[in-house]
């Protein structure tokens, strides 16, 4: 009962969601948040695993991204997509090519970490942050040059896929993809970091030097460690694009990449469950201050005292969440979370569920 | 007891160095160093501070590449070896200053330390396939059982961070033995010990020399700790090796005298 106590619940809540998606008791603007919930909890827990557990400061992820949506966009325009001549494969297959898509844009992902993880190596901390920041640019820019996957002015075309897909059986497909892959992201996390194998990450973040005289062959470990988070991240870019039908390089600039880092360090770094739980609250709380009725009741006491200032939300919310960050950094520096997970916030929990 | 896989020979040495010799820029740390542990056997390594001991022992595990000379484990060479194919081929060490994994659990730390002999990679380990979760009990079990026999049970759920001293000196050193060593290097495992403790310590040590079938390789700087236990001493100054013999002759060697007393001619 405790065993699949949580897999339950996860089922009942998916399930849930997607009747009330395909009923259209929630409509396409809350699907869109949740979807995006789905991509930031990718995107954090895929971060927390080099940042978190590793300890390397990255922060170049949505490169990763970037390359995922690109070549899954690719791949999906050339199968179902009338872009480039007509459709490689028949619009029948494509509820279970589409995945593949995805995993293939992850797995591309994942080779172009290599870019990353072969000079951390030798460097470490503040040097292999400007690495990353560095081949962020690389893949963005290289990305802006071909002028065949549309240069800087984007790629469209992906929409085609999930018509494909909505022609099949009319229901909310790109939810029932993202619920699937975010709970493939935590499951492969969460099973890669609690083996004695996966530990062998901890133990390069706390002492790399004994890691390795331990026969910790930290050189692969690393490899493998950038890999797994960039070939999530690639997956998380692969959905996304299916989602909006739009891809441009500027979406993936150093900013996404930023966003993915307040998530890790809001939910406290190496914890699986603070990764999930402040992407959930991050994502909420960006589309919560987007409406400037409750921006203007937030602000209601400065805006009384300066009648002249009329604050816009679209602005706003960009001065309020770094300002969270800030507060939480300040009084609470090790996140949501710090370090341990729901379980041991809670021990009460563990009577109820398990998670392996 | 843990499964010793101890396949060489009696007449392999478990350890054989051949004129070592490592440079550091101008400085010769050490120089001409050789070496033949057999077996079963307990030594030890001395000198002043600065002797370039712990040089040696980094040379060994193949954290340094030597500049002159080669090192055979077992009738391996490790020339150009990364460290952790080094301690896979049976060398563990433990550090003169603690170097555990102190936001991992006790059993963590003495887990990882059988990477090498994990037998599942990455696929396994998500899958959770029958591979990975024979061998993870096995590891479990393994690493349960050294800590029964290191007295450590009760801590296998809590950080080393937490632990006395003491105590993280021998998880120290049953995380080297976890790894399944042929050979066992000890950097100081007296450093900061009380005399008290110290005496508990020799007879750690005896036991595990006794009943893990290990060479023990040491150095120390309690005297009184290395000529109880060792049966061959080498001493080095300045990288030069400047004795070698049994602790007797060792305590009266002019030169060692005057290495670590000074002479007496002013």
């Amino acid at each position: 009962m405790k065993q699949y106590s949580l897999n339950m619940l996860l089922v009942v809540f998916a399930i849930g969601l997607l009747f009330a998606a395909h009923f259209r008791i929630i409509d396409g603007y809350i699907q869109i948040v949740f979807m995006t919930i789905g991509i930031n909890i990718m995107m954090s827990t895929s971060l927390n695993l080099v940042n978190g557990n590793m300890g390397e400061f990255t922060c170049g992820h949505a490169a990763f991204m970037c390359v995922g949506a690109y070549i899954s966009s690719l791949l999906s325009v050339f199968c179902f997509g009338t872009k480039f001549g007509e459709p490689l494969l028949p619009a029948a297959s494509v509820v279970i090519v589409f995945p593949i898509i995805v995993l293939i844009g992850g797995a591309f992902a994942a080779v172009s970490s290599l870019l990353v993880s072969i000079p951390s190596f030798k460097t470490r901390d503040d040097y292999l942050a400007i690495i990353s920041i560095a081949v962020n640019y690389m893949i963005i820019s290289a990305i802006e040059n071909m002028d065949f996957v549309g240069g800087s002015r984007g790629f469209q075309g992906m929409k085609d896929t999930v018509w494909a897909m909505v022609d099949l059986f009319d229901g909310p497909w790109m939810l029932f993809w993202v619920i699937n892959f975010t709970v493939f992201t935590v499951w492969v996390i969460r099973r890669f970091i609690s083996s004695t194998y996966g530990q062998g990450v901890n133990a390069i973040c706390q002492d790399e030097v004994a890691a390795e005289i331990m026969s910790v062959n930290t050189n692969k470990i690393k490899i493998i460690n950038f890999m797994v988070a960039a070939g999530l991240a690639g997956c998380a870019g692969g959905l996304y694009a299916h989602i909006i039908g739009y891809v441009n390089p500027q979406s993936f600039n150093i900013l996404k990449s930023t966003e993915a880092l307040v998530m890790v360090y809001l939910g406290g770094m190496g914890s699986l469950s603070g990764a999930v739980i402040s992407a959930i609250l991050f994502t909420g709380l960006l589309e919560v201050l987007r409406s400037q009725a409750i921006v203007d009741g937030l602000l209601s006491p400065i805006t009384f005292m300066f009648p002249d200032w009329e604050p816009s939300a679209g602005v706003i919310k960009w001065v309020m969440i770094p300002l969270l960050l800030v507060i939480v950094m300040q009084f609470r520096s090790e996140g949501i979370m710090g370090n341990r997970e729901l379980g041991d916030v809670f021990p009460k929990l563990k009577k109820f569920y398990r998670f392996k | 007891m843990m499964a010793q896989t101890q396949i060489q020979t009696e007449s392999t040495p478990v350890l054989e160095v051949r004129g070592l010799t490592q440079r550091f820029g101008g400085l010769k740390a050490v120089n001409d160093f050789n070496v033949k542990l057999m077996p079963g056997e307990l030594s030890g390594l001395i000198g002043p501070n600065g002797a370039g001991k712990t040089t040696v022992f980094n040379l060994v595990s193949g954290f340094y590449q030597p500049t002159e000379g080669e090192i055979l484990i077992c009738g391996v060479k490790t020339a150009r070896l990364k460290p952790h194919k080094v301690t896979a081929l049976g060398v563990a060490r433990t550090f003169q200053n603690i170097r555990l994994w102190n936001d991992m659990t006790v059993l963590d730390n003495i887990k990882v330390a059988q990477h090498s002999q994990l037998g599942y990679g990455f696929f396994h380990s998500v899958a959770r396939s029958k591979t990975y979760m024979k061998r993870e009990a096995e590891i479990e079990q393994e690493a349960f059982e050294l800590l029964e026999v290191f007295d450590l049970k009760d801590f296998a759920s809590d950080f080393p961070k937490n632990l006395p001293y003491g105590t993280q000196r021998k998880l120290e050193i049953a995380r080297a033995l976890s790894v399944h060593p042929q050979l066992l290097l000890l950097d100081e495992p007296a450093a900061g010990l009380n005399s008290n403790d110290a005496k508990d310590l020799i007879r750690l040590i005896r036991w595990i020399h006794d009943t893990f079938d290990v060479t023990i390789w040491m150095i120390e700087h309690h005297m009184d700790v290395m000529m109880e236990l060792a049966t061959q001493i080498k001493v080095i100054d300045f990288g030069e090796t400047i004795a070698d013999g049994n602790p007797e002759h060792i305590r009266n060697h002019p030169a060692v005298i005057t290495a670590y007393l000074g002479d007496d001619n002013i």
